[in-house]
């Protein structure tokens, strides 16, 4: 008896593993290994850029009126005397510890920089892509199921005019017309500049700091700062959110179970959300995901125009004044989570979505 | 009856009497279609208007688009002889912006070459020799395409100097790898069909098996993926153009004349906003008939 | 359908009516300065080191000096500060200083002689970019314990050579002359940096303010040193924040979420005149404008080919077009208010003249490289150069790159022609002698990369050099000038640099804020002295 029920209960076991465990730890191993891969690219290509740069980082911690003896003791400090294939040995080993180097603008560690700008872009991109997926997917839903008809024309044409619009130019001319004309969102950076450093940094995200700590003039402030970018840049996500909406709906809704839905009479509420939307979830999550991750990097322009002290503006600032480690420190960090949230949204889809098998 | 044949019922025949006349009857009926679709049309209507414009520059652009006059600057709109007003050095800005298309459309034709063929080959090659070759190229390509492009274009730019050239350089780079992917894909159905096994037994080599048949093949998704890319690359060098990473002075570039007028955007508004209209009304053309020709030429993608 | 349109909607109305619920105007908090600024050249903030604009107004305000200029009253030059009295010995190398009492610094320890030598020989010691201004008496980090010397309550300087001791205590007021907190920047020193790492993110002085917080690129935060001996600054809080576009600085302004915006371009000057509640203050800085053609090009080093570039620049068009109001002509090396600064404005733009020396040279077809960095008004000369050039036939090509970049290839002087700012590092004459027309070697070995006159391959003649050197060791005020005014002269008449104009800053503040000074040319700003 003991013997047949310990076989009997092994062999769903293993059945479950060989069927389900297994072909998703298969997809966790790869996609890990196609993770390290890729990082290590993206390492190569960073490294590579920061040794072509024309700009001297030398000169960038010496200044214009540094004698040539200066200059010398610092190119050594720097390494750059060293030949190029193990300044790059060098270079990986530092990153694996997440040793970005020193800053040689502000002589702080490139991680810690990060670590202050790295919560000002998350917060900007959270709440954008939030404002995308609250406005792009009803519109995208929307325009499929009334396909074809005036509402899908406008809804098509809000997306394109997302995809066509320069966003440092609506910027501005968003800066002006609602902060300087109207009044309606706080300017520039991230909160009224007197309350800056007024509630202590838990989270880095003022929002969320603000309300850790109770204080509601920091709240305010920094939310009508942060409106009007992260609806730019909602509206971005708006765009491509839509549109892939709209086109996974269609493919649901001329399916052939929604037809047997609607004859057997069900309201067309239930068809639309219950099963057709339903069913899109999952091709949604990564949908949304890689539009994340596009937000996380496409705030450069956007965070210059509003002095957003984030990462965007902190790899752009470091560039202009060649600071190297802050460069690469910069584009690696948004690099592994651009490839993080890739692959992940990949993985997700392998996983869940059954046909992809 | 072949005599009275209309031009039209000649395209649109069911019976084609050739592979040359099935070709053009296909691309006659895609071109119904597209001709259909309104905001296509609008579309390309505003790219052949571009095209004119940037042709016939001299000719329309009623001032020197750098003869400056710094005792007339900063004019508003509709004033003397400057229907978009004067620059912060008081040159036209509406020759200027005439002139400006023809910086938009090489900085889009170079593009073109560059992006779309530099892919197809990638993916092609990767997709009919597969193997480790396959393996190594498409981990190339997720690498770039795992890139944060704007940085990464930023980046390249900071390295090869800035200038207009370097700015196209620096957009290819980080342009090509979704082209290589489709080009791929494609091959990679194509390579399997009786019809190339066919031309194999006939002896057919690789290099012309992928140029003479898969190419022509892989054209058509290219070109829809191309026109809705344009946008995105038009944005791209407008945005260098904005950092000043893109064409140099006194380089009538819409990206970097919204950065000079930037400044004014207070009090003299229309110096920044009518290159801004001008990128957008570009852009959103392309968009128009990228979308429209998705319709056409690739009905899966877009419903 | 018509749910999802109502959703949409009464969202899109109700964002709408929250965002303007908060357009209420702002007023800053009355014991809090805040300013809008671009404070991203901030490198560092130990006074060893820093050297930029923005560095050395947080510096002016956190660290004392032995002397200093005082904002409400900088006509009269240096006062004493730490130092209550010098006296200057017979053959003028050596000058005692009698330090005052009972100062103390931020950490509450006493401010002592020995303080003083050791915040100078430390910047001598480091040897960091401005350590040259020390080093012109004759100080290395070799003999620094020696030439500068604590005794009790005095602290001995002695000097290589008799200088004026102007130039000397003119020298003590940059931003390297500032004194230290002996014990506290030690107790954090960092294998034998003196301190270096550590100060550069944090302060030890005895200066009105301390430093809170630095963040790069965002802003700089100060607040009242509790230890501080002066008159209690009114404001007891100043927030720079790092604004780079002037016409976010100007809503800022306008709106009233800050007091001062100091760099606004002249038509948001204009613009902010005209909305009220907001004055503008101008102050002429010591910073020049200046072309300089490279000595070493063929044809740009002919004598007739550099006077052509001085009859080809539009002055007046710039000036009262897109410099208006901030850049004033100016056509000498030392800016004006400074000893022996020449006002002589000889040069206008004359293309009919320009076009005749170019002929005596013989010139034909020219084309030249211009570099350009990164600022709006200097690619805008430089366009305005590139119209005028055309005009005699010159083609000007301009490149446009980073400041590092195209400082870079100034420095190994690769470009035909720079379009550049050049500001005094400290008030005397000298600061400008000793680079525009100071170059004893110009062979490309030398490398005085320092020396802007070597910068742009100009080979200065024996006499001007030697002129140079007479000028800083004169000890009489009336010859002194005597000496500048000549050098200057031939400097016009045959250097490769075009000085154009000279800054003016404006800041626009809101009307109730007073006594608020940016430093002129001397110096940097002070915020102690600001009520609002």
């Amino acid at each position: 008896m003991a013997l047949t029920n310990e076989s009997n209960e092994e062999r769903p076991m293993r059945a479950l593993f060989i069927d389900r465990i297994w072909p998703t730890l298969k997809v966790v191993i790869s996609t890990i290994g196609s993770i390290a891969v890729t990082m290590l690219g993206l390492l190569f290509i960073t490294f590579i850029i920061g040794r072509v740069m024309p700009i001297d980082p030398v000169l960038a911690i010496v200044g214009e009126r540094a004698s040539q003896a200066q200059y010398d003791e610092v190119y050594q400090q720097l390494g750059l005397d060293r030949p190029v294939i193990v300044q790059f040995l060098f270079y990986i080993w530092d990153v694996l510890h997440l040793d970005f180097g020193i800053s040689v603008l502000n002589a702080r560690p490139v991680s810690e920089d990060i670590a202050r700008v790295f919560p000002a872009t998350l917060e900007l991109a959270t709440i954008g892509i939030i404002i995308g997926i609250v406005t792009g997917v009803p519109l995208g839903v929307l325009a499929a199921v009334n396909k074809g008809t005036w509402i899908d024309q406008i809804a098509r044409l809000v997306a394109l005019i997302g995809y066509s619009m320069p966003i440092f130019w609506l910027g501005l001319i968003g800066l002006l017309v609602f902060y300087g004309i109207l009044g309606w969102v706080g300017g520039p950076g991230r909160v009224g500049i007197f309350y800056v450093d007024v509630v202590p940094s838990v989270t880095g995200l003022i929002l969320v700091d603000a309300l850790l700590d109770g204080n509601w003039d920091v709240f305010k402030s920094a939310f009508s700062h942060i409106v009007l970018p992260a609806s730019l840049l909602g509206y971005y996500s708006l765009a491509y959110i839509s549109r892939m909406t709209r086109s996974f709906m269609l493919e649901q809704l001329s399916a052939e179970y929604v037809t047997t839905a609607r004859v057997k009479g069900m309201s067309e509420w239930n068809v639309v959300w219950k099963h057709a939307f339903k069913n899109i979830r999952v091709q949604l999550i990564t949908v949304i995901a890689l539009s994340y991750a596009g937000l996380l990097e496409g705030s450069v322009l956007t965070e210059i125009i509003f002095s957003w002290p984030g990462i965007g503006s902190y790899i752009t600032t470091a560039l202009l004044s060649a600071d190297m480690n802050a460069v690469l420190g910069g584009t690696v960090v948004v690099g592994l989570i651009f490839i993080l949230l890739n692959v992940l949204s990949d993985m997700l889809y392998k996983i869940f979505d059954p046909r992809a098998k | 009856m072949s005599n009275t044949q209309t031009l039209r019922e000649w395209l649109l025949t069911e019976t084609p009497t050739s592979r040359r006349h099935a070709k053009i009857s296909a691309f006659y009926h895609g071109w119904l279609t597209l001709r259909s679709n309104t905001m296509a049309m609008i579309g390309l209507g505003i790219l052949v208007l571009m095209l004119f414009v940037a042709a016939a520059a001299p000719l329309l652009a009623p001032h020197d688009p750098f003869t400056q006059d710094l005792g007339n600057r900063l004019a508003p709109l509709w004033s003397d002889g400057h229907v978009f007003g004067t620059d912060s050095l008081g040159r036209d800005i509406l020759s200027r912006l005439i002139y400006g298309t023809r910086i938009t459309l090489y900085i889009v034709t170079l593009v073109t070459l560059i992006a779309p063929v530099a892919g197809l080959l990638v993916g092609t090659v990767s997709g009919y020799v597969g193997g480790w070759t396959d393996t190594v190229l498409m981990r190339i390509t997720d690498i770039f395409l795992a890139f944060p492009r704007l940085v990464l274009a930023l980046a390249f730019v900071a390295a090869l100097g800035a200038g207009i050239e370097n700015a196209v350089i620096a957009i290819s780079l980080t342009a090509w790898p979704p082209y290589a992917r489709i080009a791929r894909a494609e091959t990679l159905t194509i390579r399997s069909s009786d019809y190339i096994s066919a031309i194999k037994l006939q002896g057919a080599g690789p290099i012309r098996i992928i140029t003479k048949h898969i190419w022509p093949l892989c054209i058509s998704s290219l070109i829809v993926r191309v026109t809705l890319d344009m946008a995105g690359i038009i944005l791209t060098a407008a945005g260098l153009g904005f950092l000043g990473l893109g064409a140099q002075p006194p380089s009538p570039e819409w990206g970097a004349m919204i950065s000079e007028g930037r400044r004014f955007i207070l009090d003299h508004w229309w110096v920044a906003t009518v290159p801004g209209l001008a990128i957008f009304t570009v852009s959103l053309a392309f968009n128009l008939l990228g979308d429209g020709l998705r319709d056409v030429l690739d009905p899966k993608a877009g419903d | 359908m018509n749910v999802f349109n109502r959703l949409l909607t009464s969202v899109a109305i109700g964002a709408a009516v929250s965002m303007s619920s908060m357009a209420a105007y702002a007023e800053t908090p009355a014991n809090m300065l805040v300013i809008a600024n671009r404070i991203d050249d901030i490198i560092t903030i130990d006074p060893a080191e820093s050297f930029e604009f923005a560095g050395s107004d947080v510096s002016r305000n956190v660290y004392q000096r032995l002397v200093y200029l005082d904002p409400m009253d900088l006509e009269a030059g240096y006062k004493p500060a730490l130092a209550e009295s010098w006296e200057v010995s017979e053959d003028g190398k050596t000058i005692t200083f009698i330090m005052r009492e009972g100062i103390t610094f931020e950490s509450g320890n006493p401010v002592r002689a020995e303080d003083a030598a050791f915040s100078l020989q430390r910047a001598v010691i480091l040897n960091k970019t401005p350590s040259f201004i020390l080093g012109q008496f004759g100080f290395t980090p070799e003999n620094a314990a020696e030439m500068i010397k604590a005794d009790g309550n005095k602290l001995t300087i002695t000097t290589d050579k008799k200088y004026a001791t102007s130039f000397i205590l003119n020298c003590l007021t940059a931003t390297i002359g500032a004194i230290v907190d002996k014990e506290t920047v030690m107790a954090n020193e960092v294998d034998g940096d003196m301190g270096n790492t550590w100060l550069k993110t944090n302060t030890a002085g005895s200066g009105p303010y301390k430093l809170d917080s630095w963040k790069p690129n965002d802003s700089v935060t100060m607040s009242l040193n509790p230890n501080y001996t002066g008159d209690k600054p009114a404001m007891e809080r100043v927030i720079v924040r790092h604004v780079t576009e002037s016409a976010s600085q100007r809503l800022l302004l306008e709106r009233g979420d800050i007091d001062i915006a100091r760099n606004l371009n002249p038509e948001d000057i204009a613009g902010v005149t005209a909305a009220g509640g907001v004055k503008v203050e101008d102050e002429l800085k010591g910073h020049l404008m200046y072309l300089a053609l490279n000595g070493k090009h063929p044809v740009l080093s002919k004598p007739e080919v550099r006077q052509a570039f001085k009859y080809l620049v539009d002055y007046e068009g710039m000036q009262n077009s897109f410099l208006n109001g901030q850049y004033t002509t100016h056509q000498n090396f030392l800016p004006a208010t400074y000893l022996g600064a020449s006002t002589e404005k000889p040069f206008s733009l004359n293309i009919e003249k320009a076009k005749e020396l170019l002929a005596e040279a013989g010139v034909e077809g020219l084309e030249i490289e211009a570099g350009v960095r990164e600022a709006q008004e200097r690619i805008e000369i430089a366009q305005s150069m590139q119209n005028t050039l055309a005009q005699v036939g010159i083609k000007l090509n301009i490149t446009v790159g980073t400041a590092k970049q195209i400082l870079g290839r100034y420095r190994a002087r690769e470009l035909d022609m720079y379009v550049g700012i050049w500001g005094p590092d400290y008030p005397d004459p000298q600061t400008n002698a000793g680079t525009f027309a100071y170059n004893p070697d110009n062979s490309d070995e030398a490398n005085a990369t320092g020396l802007l006159a070597w910068r742009t391959g100009w080979e200065v003649s024996p006499g001007m050099n030697a002129a140079v050197e007479a000028a800083v060791t004169e000890g009489d005020r009336d010859t002194r000038i005597q000496m500048y005014q000549d050098i200057q002269k031939e400097f016009r008449d045959t250097s490769p640099f075009i000085v154009m104009f000279q800054r003016i800053e404006q800041s626009a503040m809101r009307e109730n804020v007073m006594n608020f000074s940016t430093g002129q040319a001397v110096t940097n700003a002070a915020y102690w002295p600001v009520t609002k």
